[in-house]
């Protein structure tokens, strides 16, 4: 039985450290809409995403009202678009016309799924399909794209790294008035996993039932304020501390999943442990780290700092909940979290701070704004390093980068609510063309031979 | 199905009369009850009954958040389950 002590922590979670569930995300396959045509397979979409999430957001409010812990997002997850309209690659705009329209009736924020699992090669279908993600990005509102280019198991698809760096760059071109908010829609993954509930990344994997419950828990400002507690521990305290917030963090976002999978009659998938930032102040990784000893992060010893925190929430979430999965890891994005942003300002943060940093924890260069005159070869090569990140340590990692039209170093991009501001940040000037105009395969690393 | 309302803010005349009274119009019946004060700085915790209530429990947690305004206090119910779910094993 609980405590006043027990009451009174979990009201101030809420109240002043901006404890929430970060997302309800309703993963739904599609496999049973493909048609003959791609309007006949659009109008399918619709109406099975609509009867299927029809209450999502009726019981995630209902679900906040009890348990009177703010529910953030709420979300759907698709199987990838590009399986689904495989016989008419061309016309995949149509379908994600129909997704974001049922994302707009539904009244969710953000839909994933537009998405190309090109791991080990690019099909025919798949190559028009990617071709078709700038222009679907720029003409929607609520849909997010993904693309998987590389695997532990398979090695990194260099044609597909090429062609993403040359996406990237499109997508925030036409969206130029908006400061390239279409590339924040989308994401180049390696080891991209089925069942990921945050976006812009998540789609529902072809493994998974039809559909499902995915929650993302969060809580920067929970652990944050914890270790405020406890300011000359050593580190071997601090990590325990971590592990046990994390567990009541997570046992509340285990709660509300079982029982929204309950509600919306859908199986429950998983708990994601991911610690999700917001631009909020108090709601920030970047100042878990600062408050653990680092004057500003991005500063020698940031790589350590986070070691120890993603793994002190996995350890301390993995107890609390009876599936965990997604992506589980703390979340460094620039643009969404204020202690980054603050960081990336001063010119303490780099792009190549940040890329250790994604060796030890989820998930990658995430949010992050560069000149818009970076050449596509140059994108490319960023999401090749972060994909050999990912291959070698069988890890997830990805990147989601803006090169902001017509913005130079000391300019700035603003996306508004989540997605947040970032100033932009300078890239290396040198070619890396030739590496990435050379096409093939990285090949898969000798310790993915486990059979 | 048991709920826990919190009640807590500057000490003031009439806080347990209200509560409970609108507890009692709600159908809602108190089986637990504490509360202590720190100073000025009041805390009551009670545990409900909502199993004879016809409002739902999300109804009756926005009722009791604008109750809490209308006396100055911070007033919640929530489900009991959030709490013995995020404290203990």
């Amino acid at each position: 039985m609980f405590t006043h002590k027990d009451v009174l922590e979990t009201i101030a979670m809420v109240e002043k450290e901006h404890l929430d569930i970060r997302t309800i995300t309703m993963g739904i396959s599609l496999l049973t809409c493909i048609r003959d045509t791609a309007k006949e397979t659009a109008r399918r979409v619709y109406d099975l995403v609509c009867k299927k999430a029809e209450n999502i957001v009726k019981t995630a409010s209902d679900l906040s009202g009890e348990y009177g812990i703010p529910i953030v997002n709420k979300r759907v997850s698709v199987t990838p678009v590009s399986l689904i309209t495989a016989a008419f690659p061309e016309d995949a705009p149509l379908v994600g016309k129909a997704l974001d329209d049922a994302a707009a009736t539904l009244g969710i924020d953000f839909l994933g799924g537009y998405s190309a699992l090109v791991h080990k090669s690019t099909a025919d279908y798949e190559r028009k399909f990617i071709r078709t993600i700038p222009e679907v990005l720029a003409t929607t509102g609520r849909l997010c794209a993904s693309v998987n280019v590389g695997s532990t198991k398979s090695g990194i698809n260099m044609e597909a790294v090429k062609m993403l760096g040359e996406t990237f760059k499109e997508a925030a071109f036409l969206t130029k008035d908006k400061d390239g908010i279409g590339a924040a829609k989308l994401v180049a993954f390696c080891n991209a996993v089925e069942d990921n509930p945050f976006m812009a990344g998540a789609f529902h994997g072809v493994g998974e039932a039809d559909t499902v419950i995915n929650v993302g828990v969060s809580g920067p400002g929970v652990v944050k304020h914890a270790l405020e507690q406890i300011p000359d521990a050593d580190l071997t305290e601090v990590a325990e501390l971590i592990k046990r917030t994390a567990f009541k963090i997570t046992r509340a976002g285990q709660l509300v999943a079982k029982e929204a999978s309950k509600r919306l009659n859908a199986q429950f998938g998983i708990v994601d442990l991911s610690l999700a930032p917001t631009p909020a102040m108090g709601d920030s990784v970047a100042q878990i780290l600062e408050e653990m000893g680092i004057q500003t992060v991005g500063g020698h010893g940031t790589t350590a700092a986070l070691a120890l925190l993603n793994d002190a929430v996995k350890k301390g979430g993995v107890m609390a909940s009876s599936r965990v999965g997604g992506l589980s890891g703390a979340f460094i994005p620039v643009s969404e979290d204020i202690g980054m942003i603050k960081a990336a300002e001063k010119g303490a943060i780099t792009l190549d701070k940040l890329e250790a940093m994604t060796c030890v924890c989820s998930v990658g260069l995430d949010m992050i704004a560069i000149p818009g005159d970076t050449p596509a070869t140059t994108i490319s090569a960023m999401i090749a390093d972060e994909a050999a990140i990912g291959m070698i340590n069988n890890k997830t990692t990805a990147v989601r980068i803006i090169p902001a039209p017509g913005k130079t170093v000391g300019d700035e991009v603003s996306f508004g609510g989540l997605l947040g501001r970032a100033p932009i940040m300078p890239v290396h000037e040198c070619d890396s063309s030739k590496l990435i105009n050379r096409g093939g395969n990285i090949p898969a690393p000798i310790h993915s031979f486990k059979n | 199905m048991r709920a826990v309302v919190t009640v807590t803010g500057k000490d003031k005349k009439g806080i347990i009369a209200k509560i409970s009274a609108f507890l009692c119009e709600k159908g809602a019946n108190v089986e637990d009850i504490s509360q202590t004060i720190l100073g000025e700085y009041f805390a009551m915790i009670m545990i409900v009954d909502l199993s004879e209530s016809k409002e739902e429990l999300s109804v009756l947690a926005r009722e009791c958040s604008e109750l809490g305004k209308q006396i100055g206090m911070s007033v919640y119910m929530q489900h009991e389950d959030i709490f013995n779910a995020m404290h203990s094993v």
